[in-house]
């Protein structure tokens, strides 16, 4: 009893040929999409590579590029297999492919899976790396005079400006850290020396935060200075004043920003397309088959996904794999029942040539 | 004589034929290219169109739109053309079409040459009124309160931080306005009032710059305020500090992105003119070819094509005795009068 058994006259083959000939060349589509998709990826996490401490988060645009490319390959088979299945003399070729299709296709849908478990379970890694990241870029803010951090200032303020953040995880960051450089600091002024001991390791705190923390559309001037101090700008309220600075922290922008590219549809759109490509096939493949055996290759056969019922194959595949194993085991059993068999032969060819004689 | 004429068998009117065909799709892939330029180029106009004043000229980008539209729909009927030239019924039904579409085809060139003119020239538009936009906006930099001039802020703000530049021609046009507002002003201290009282027009200036005039690549932290007084800051010199704010002013800067687009778009439509040019030749030695052959029913026959049915100064005659005749068609002609009168 066949599991989900079709009938497929000749045009019907035709026409599912056809529909899994499209189908597949619109899975090419997804599949390069997909690597689109791990190129941009991988460049956008390069690009913003000095604020993040390890590429844990890199294995996500790794396997989208891998799968990408493995899913155009085989979809370019199928389609292939399609354009040639209704010439009885080109299908055979195609055979044995099939089956190592098939597996193809599983794994790539496994892979996809894989891939959006990941991209869940890696956002609590990134969060980490983001956060050791921008505390390093906050403090190395000033070095600007250090061979391999004179760029910290530049990539800080750039970010804070394109992603429209403040700080680590507020504006309040910058507080604790020393921004300014103590080449720009005059330390023979009462004010500077001051904060310089106001501190345990005597470093220029203040209540200010850079340029790049700046909202533009605040409707005053950017207040940078003082910022804790309700006294020291006219009409100022520390506790209410929302739009000056941006309110978001760095960490928080930069992971929704990334959360974002890689839950896209793209990868579940493709897994699904692959299932029902793989299903069609089998269709395919089985009513092609049938059709070939018939003695009029135009007419009807039938198509099923499995040959026997569920159990039935589950039992074929487990015997065949035991046979695979006992395969250069010798059987004693069996070559005694050979040899007991052989004897009866003789005995009934020996009774046989008495009678007749 | 014709003029330039070229022999052609089966085979070449074929391959001509083919080459057309795919002549013109890709100027219609070329059309669809200017189309998109041209909305492309509107958006960008209206994105700005806040710090040029709300005047600016949408005379190009409507065009360019027009002229895609018009090179996709002249280039798929040219194409489909090519497509029934082969075949001798489709022909001959399309053969009246033949003269006006090439009149068409001339006239759309025509704009198109007008068009890149228009390009070249349209360039001193924008950077006049960007000068003037510039200016304004500088000036209702504070109004942040007035309607219709409420995002002034912001957008002078997010352009100073996108083309990093800093003011009209550079950073010393802050020092002439007032840019911030009379809300945020102390008026009851003094410094406020001694600054509002040293000009005549009363407004409180300074030597000061926006923070969006910052230079993110200053190795410093930025100073904005009192850029003029060395002793303000330590270590500070503002004739040999470069990095510390945009040097560069914001008219020039917005003004050669503009002008990058608008050169791309010159070129874009002369190497359409150029497509436009060849694709009508061919078609004009494919009608040619096509209907010069001895005998219609034998398409083996050799015929000839050409671009022009006699000499290219014949050609010009014929066509100054045609403008000449035309104008004098109403004009009642004194010797042919005079021949009749005599005659009665």
């Amino acid at each position: 009893m066949a599991l989900l058994k079709m009938k497929f006259s000749q045009q019907r083959r035709v026409r599912l040929a056809q529909g899994l000939w499209l189908l597949s060349w619109l899975a090419v589509m997804c599949g390069a999409f997909i690597f689109c998709l791990g190129v941009y990826l991988k460049i956008e996490l390069l690009r913003r590579d000095e604020v993040m401490e390890n590429t844990e988060i890199h294995v996500v645009p790794n396997l989208l590029m891998m799968v990408g490319l493995a899913s155009i390959g085989a979809n370019w088979v199928a389609s292939r297999v399609c354009q040639d299945s209704l010439d009885a003399s080109r299908f055979p070729r195609w055979k044995v492919l099939l089956l190592g299709w098939y597996a193809v296709a599983l794994l790539l849908c496994c892979l996809l899976l894989a891939v959006v478990v990941l991209s869940y379970a890696l956002q609590g890694r990134l969060e980490e790396s983001l956060k050791v990241g921008l505390r390093n870029g906050i403090r190395f803010y000033k070095d600007t005079d250090v061979p391999g951090r004179c760029f910290q200032k530049e990539t800080i303020d750039r970010l804070q400006m394109e992603f429209r953040c403040c700080g680590n995880n507020n504006f309040k960051d910058w507080f604790e850290v020393q921004w300014v450089s103590n080449r720009y600091l005059d330390f023979t002024s009462q004010e500077v020396k001051d904060r310089m001991r106001s501190n345990v390791d005597g470093r220029y705190l203040l209540d200010g935060v850079p340029f790049s923390c700046c909202n533009p559309a605040s409707p005053r001037p950017c207040l940078q200075n003082q910022l804790t101090d309700s006294r020291a700008h006219y009409n100022y309220e520390y506790q209410s004043e929302e739009l000056n600075l941006y309110s978001r922290g760095c960490r928080q922008a930069l992971t929704d920003y990334y959360m974002g590219l890689m839950n896209s549809t793209g990868p579940g759109v493709l897994s699904v397309i692959l299932i029902q490509m793989a299903v069609v096939m089998r269709y395919l493949q089985t009513a092609v088959e049938g059709a070939m055996a018939l003695e009029s290759p135009e007419g009807e056969s039938e198509g099923y996904i499995l040959e026997k019922d569920v159990k039935a194959t589950y039992a074929d595949v487990k015997a065949k794999a035991l046979d695979l194993l006992k395969f250069a085991q010798v059987d004693p059993a069996s070559e005694a029942a050979g040899a007991e068999e052989g004897e009866k032969a003789d005995e009934a060819t020996e009774k046989a040539a008495t009678t007749a004689a | 004589m014709p003029f330039l004429s070229l022999k052609f068998n089966l085979q070449k009117r074929v391959k001509l034929a083919q080459g057309l065909w795919m002549l013109y799709w890709l100027a219609v892939i070329v059309g669809i290219i200017l189309f998109s330029l041209g909305i492309f180029f509107k958006i960008e106009l209206r994105k700005r169109s806040e710090i040029m004043d709300n005047n600016e000229s949408h005379l190009v980008p409507n065009l360019l739109i027009l002229v895609g539209m018009l090179s996709c729909g002249l280039n798929a009927f040219g194409g489909k053309l090519c497509h029934d030239s082969l075949d001798p019924q489709k022909f001959s039904k399309m053969k009246p079409m033949l003269r006006p579409y090439m009149l068409l085809c001339c006239g759309f060139n025509a704009l198109l040459l007008l068009l890149v003119l228009l390009c070249f020239l349209m360039q001193f538009a924008v950077y006049l009124t960007l000068a003037e936009g510039l200016k304004n906006a500088i000036r209702f930099y504070k109004d942040t309160d007035t309607p219709g001039r409420c995002f002034m802020k912001r957008t002078l703000d997010m352009t100073q931080i996108e083309f990093r530049c800093c003011g009209n021609n550079n950073f010393r046009d802050w020092f002439e306005v007032q840019w911030i507002s009379n809300r945020y002003l102390d008026m009851s201290n003094d410094v406020v009032k001694d600054r509002v009282l040293s000009n005549v027009e009363g407004k409180y200036l300074m030597d000061s710059v926006p923070f969006s005039c910052c230079n993110p690549g200053s190795p410093r932290p930025c100073i904005q305020h009192h850029l003029t007084n060395n002793s303000a800051h330590y270590d500070y010199d503002h004739r040999t500090e470069e990095l510390n704010i945009w040097n560069r002013g914001c008219r020039q800067a917005v003004f050669s992105y503009y002008s990058g687009i608008m050169n791309s778009i010159g070129a874009l439509l002369i190497f359409t003119m150029v497509l436009e040019a060849g694709d009508m030749a061919g078609l004009k030695y494919l009608s040619t070819a096509l209907e010069t052959m001895a005998d219609p029913e034998n398409p083996e026959c050799e015929s000839e094509g050409w671009l022009l049915e006699k000499g290219f100064k014949e050609t010009l005659a014929d066509l100054l005795s045609k403008v000449k005749t035309f104008g004098r068609a109403n004009q009642v002609e004194e010797g042919g009068a005079s021949p009749d009168v005599a005659a009665t």
